[in-house]
């Protein structure tokens, strides 16, 4: 298992967040997710200015790899401000970089308490590596 | 309870993710699928198959068996060593499962079956064969390897002991050969698989298996999980069963009208009422489908059509192509423009002839 950057809080579904310093927030899937997935060839990304609410229940994203679909659900409610639009042209980036260039959106939070709600990447390393098995 | 093949320490020792496939614990892939499928497009990729199941009939009147037991003709095969590959039919014409028929001698022919298909199958068979006098034997104690792909003949073949390389370079497209492989061990070599490139099946006593599989890869044969079969199949424009075909689905309907042999007085399981069938008028069809926008064609979407709907069979990424084909199962009929619902949006599709990829190459007009 790859290391997982200590800035990051998780989704038990595997989403990844960083909260930036200008009021905004980055959104992937972990290296674990990527891994378990396989060969990512689509993803379809929100639209920027919709608002989306944070947890699992409705999809914001959806990664599709050879194998399947994914939803992907948002660690934290607000405003979707930017897609990474590299992602239609090489869906593989989460494979090869999923906490760096392979995130998919960023987000304006309208509620920054919600990340006590999220996973420290200690907790989320468990939830990873009891997938395993 | 989950089965293994004797290659199933061997797999994980190679990294696989394992998954589970009707009942087996199966390497889906060992790395990358995508690599993996360029790897048998492009010169030689393995895959452990030891799941299937092999089946020997014997007894005087095998040949006057199988003629009742499958749609297509066994009397094709004239000469020892020649494969068939047919549908096994119920009474309603239904698909019970697609099958390959070797025939060794004329009181011995040998049927590779599906492996989630087995227990039907076997069941199926014997209760046939009971009125025949013919002998049903499952053989468990094999194992199989599939190696596909351009130079994947040459590289088993240099392989093999030097008196039987020129014999087994001589074997014709579905043909098979009784011989012997490294360090004596004894193969039945076929012609045959499942991914539209050359190559072989290998049965080979599960005692020699790993070792087989271990001179492979020493040779350079990349070793290729079942995602990887599955998308080589899928551009080649082979059905899987349960998924494009089963007993709810008469070959008319599968796109395996070519292996229905209508042949004067032979009188076939579901011959009467596949006759029937075509008689009122085949209502469904099967066709490939090639998405050029982005995004991927997945078993169960709706397909919308000028006559109707109809759904996604097998659909999925096609890495040969570098997008998503797919077969589907639509009212017959000309289609008109059609459409797949993708998640709420409709998405065109083109219609095209299948095979999708033949010989490492897309077909004429599948590129777009």
């Amino acid at each position: 298992m790859s290391d997982i950057p200590g800035d990051l809080l998780f989704l038990k579904s595997h989403e990844w967040v960083r909260i930036n310093d200008d009021g905004t927030a980055t959104v992937g899937i972990s290296d674990h997710a990527q891994e378990a997935l396989g060969d990512l060839v689509y993803v379809e990304l929100p639209e920027v200015g919709s608002t989306v609410e944070a947890g699992e229940g409705k999809g914001v994203a959806v990664v599709e790899s050879v194998k399947a679909a994914s939803d992907i659900y948002s660690p934290l409610s607000g405003e979707v401000v930017e897609v990474n639009e590299k992602l239609s042209d090489a869906p593989e980036t989460i494979n090869s970089d999923a906490y760096g260039d392979g995130w998919i959106f960023k987000i304006k939070y309208s509620n920054l308490g919600e990340k006590d709600d999220l996973l420290t990447p200690d907790e989320y390393s468990e939830v990873a590596e009891s997938d395993d098995h | 309870m989950t089965d293994k093949t004797e290659l199933n320490a061997t797999h994980r020792e190679l990294g696989a993710r394992m998954v589970d496939f009707g009942g087996w614990d199966m390497p889906i892939a060992y790395g990358s699928q995508i690599e993996e499928h360029h790897a048998v497009r492009n010169d030689a990729g393995m895959f452990d198959v030891s799941h299937m199941t092999v089946v020997d009939l014997t007894g005087p009147s095998t040949r006057e068996f199988l003629r009742k037991l499958v749609a297509n003709n066994v009397d094709k095969l004239a000469k020892p060593g020649k494969a068939l590959y047919t549908c096994m039919l119920d009474e309603t014409g239904g698909v019970i499962d697609d099958l390959i028929v070797y025939f060794l001698r004329e009181d011995f022919f040998r049927l590779v079956v599906n492996a989630a298909t087995r227990v039907k199958d076997l069941a199926w068979i014997e209760k046939q064969a009971a009125a025949f006098g013919v002998s049903v034997r499952e053989r468990p104690e094999f194992g199989m390897i599939a190696v596909q792909g351009p130079n994947a003949r040459e590289k088993l073949i240099g392989l093999l002991p030097a008196d039987v390389q020129e014999k087994a370079r001589k074997l014709g497209k579905f043909a098979a050969l009784e011989t012997e492989g490294p360090d004596g061990m004894p193969l039945f070599l076929a012609r045959t698989g499942y991914t539209g490139e050359d190559g072989f099946e290998v049965v080979v006593p599960n005692t020699r298996v790993v070792e087989l599989w271990k001179h492979l890869h020493a040779a350079g044969v990349a070793p290729a999980g079942l995602g990887a079969r599955d998308t080589l199949r899928l551009e080649a424009g082979m059905n899987l069963y349960g998924q494009d075909m089963d007993e709810s689905v008469s070959p008319w309907e599968a796109a395996l009208a070519w292996t229905i042999s209508l042949d004067e007085g032979r009188d076939f399981i579901g011959r009467a009422a596949l006759e029937q069938h075509k008689a009122d008028g085949v209502k469904r069809v099967m066709v490939g489908l090639v998405m050029d926008e982005k995004g991927v064609l997945r078993h169960g979407q709706k397909v919308l059509t000028a006559n109707g709907e109809g759904e996604i069979l097998s659909g999925g990424f096609a890495p040969t192509l570098g997008k998503s084909i797919a077969f589907a199962r639509i009212p017959a009929g000309e289609p008109g423009d059609v459409r797949v619902e993708i998640r709420g949006r409709d998405i065109p599709v083109r219609v095209v002839k299948f095979p999708f990829v033949r010989d490492g190459k897309p077909m004429e007009g599948i590129a777009g």
